[in-house]
């Protein structure tokens, strides 16, 4: 079943893209030692993201399945379904599911069902580890890699919650099937969310390759012209409206994340919408480390600043500067991910940046076309 | 995992920034390949250290690090930051 994964050329949905075999291999190459572990992440800390939970909820066969065939195919004996919470109707669900399992006689490797707070980085693979390990589910620094000491010392798969559904898909229909959609690089079909102005907010399945334009059709489309799309996430970068009509949603062209592609409409500013994001991921951070805890903020405050139109002197090249000095010096991406945000909205909006650095005010910082940054919860568990 | 003494070729230094705590006395030791940030934390050179005497100061520096954030690292391992 290995070999056939690595030929279906199956990549990971949770926002990484990493070749999924790979991960197989990795596993199954430490289980001498121990038997492994495979956990299914369903805690989608993306806040415009809803395409694992809604996967979950309307297909959680197919994740179990998935869960199944990994767990034997690695030598697993047992799995972890992660979840954040709120996840009440997502726990019955699941538990529905696995009840329906056992009334059928099928004996399969036992599933564990754990949540966790909602967190931005809770569900980077090696905070997920720590929390099944009893700690805050905050990121390790890696090495060692749960692939090759995870979960009790053992080697732990940790797997998207749409990536395993696709690995049920694999071991059912065969890779041939698989690489039949999408492209040569990342077959398949992606699950995209869909939100801000466009007419039907929601989850969509796409190939990827998908023309971006295609998408936002598939959606309703938007009332008036596009102002600017995030592709990827809070992590993710933001599409100018011109570049929009080229762009195809594979990974191999732009970041495409964990499938969330927020669109903005009309007033729209994608300058403004960064800044909210830059402000929340700053305060998503775990607090480990140095440039992380005080670059992200000074950024975030830095934009925020700018989107109100109300810049001081200096803040733009203190951005530029900070970007490039906290950049890569995390525990985790994180902070990449924020610093990739707001870099990108200063590229994409140059028209707006002049704007705001003017002191004009702007419809688009006044009434947000992306559903609002969540608040912050307390706790790590 | 690599036992970091273990390495063959020259080693690099690997700053562990969840441990790290921007005590500073590294960037004092080594100037030459750790500056400090607008906050007061490591900017860590990563490239292989084939100079003798800059491979002693960065040997110093991992050893003064109170939160034993610091190491030198096989240069071909480039994981971590």
């Amino acid at each position: 079943m290995i070999e056939v994964l690595e030929r279906s050329g199956l990549r990971g949905r949770g926002g990484g893209w990493f070749p999924a075999g790979r991960k197989w291999r990795a596993v199954s190459d430490h289980v001498e030692e121990r038997p492994a572990l495979v956990v299914v992440n369903a805690s989608e800390g993306e806040p415009l993201s809803a395409k694992d939970r809604t996967l979950a909820l309307h297909r959680p066969h197919l994740i179990l399945d998935g869960a199944q065939v990994a767990a034997e195919s690695v030598g697993a004996e047992g799995i972890v379904i992660y979840l954040s919470s709120p996840s009440r109707p997502l726990v019955r669900a699941l538990h529905r599911s696995l009840r329906e399992r056992r009334d059928a006689g099928v004996r399969e490797v036992p599933v564990r069902v754990v949540r966790t707070a909602h967190r931005y980085v809770a569900g980077e693979s090696s905070a997920v580890v720590r929390r099944l390990n009893g700690g805050p589910s905050k990121p390790g620094f890696a090495p060692p890699y749960p692939s090759e000491r995870g979960v009790g010392g053992r080697p732990t798969l940790v797997h998207n919650a749409e990536t395993i559904a696709n690995t049920a898909l694999v071991a059912r229909f065969g890779d041939a099937w698989f690489r039949a959609r999408g492209t040569a690089g990342a077959p398949g079909t992606a699950l995209v969310t869909l939100s801000g102005s466009v007419r039907h907010p929601g989850v969509y399945e796409i190939d990827v390759g998908t023309p971006l334009v295609d998408a936002i059709g598939l959606a309703g489309g938007v009332a008036g012209a596009t102002a600017g799309v995030l592709v990827g996430g809070y992590a993710g970068t933001w599409i100018a409206p011109a570049a929009v009509a080229h762009l195809r949603l594979t990974p191999d062209e732009v970041a495409l994340g964990c499938g969330v592609l927020g669109v903005l409409g009309g007033h729209g500013c994608g300058l403004s919408e960064s800044a909210r994001i830059a402000d929340y991921l700053a305060r998503q951070s775990a607090g480990q480390c140095g440039p992380c805890v005080h670059g992200l903020r000074a950024i975030a405050d830095a934009m925020l600043r700018i989107a109100a139109s109300d810049a001081n002197p200096g803040d733009l090249e203190r951005v530029r500067r900070w970007a490039l000095q906290v950049t890569g010096r995390g525990g985790c991406h994180h902070p990449d991910g924020a610093i990739h945000n707001v870099v990108s909205a200063l590229e994409a909006f140059p028209d707006h940046l002049a704007l705001h650095l003017r002191g004009m005010p702007c419809h688009g910082w006044a009434d947000g076309a992306l559903p609002p940054p969540p608040r912050s919860t307390p706790g790590w568990r | 995992m690599r036992d970091p003494n273990a390495a063959d070729g020259p080693p690099r230094l690997r700053l562990n920034p969840i441990l790290c705590d921007g005590v500073g006395y590294c960037a004092e030791i080594v100037p030459e390949l750790i500056r400090l940030d607008d906050w007061g934390y490591p900017i860590v050179e990563r490239r292989p250290l084939e100079d003798g005497r800059l491979q002693r100061l960065a040997r110093r520096a991992v050893a003064q690090c109170p939160r034993v954030a610091l190491a030198l690292t096989a240069a071909e391992d480039t994981r971590g930051s």
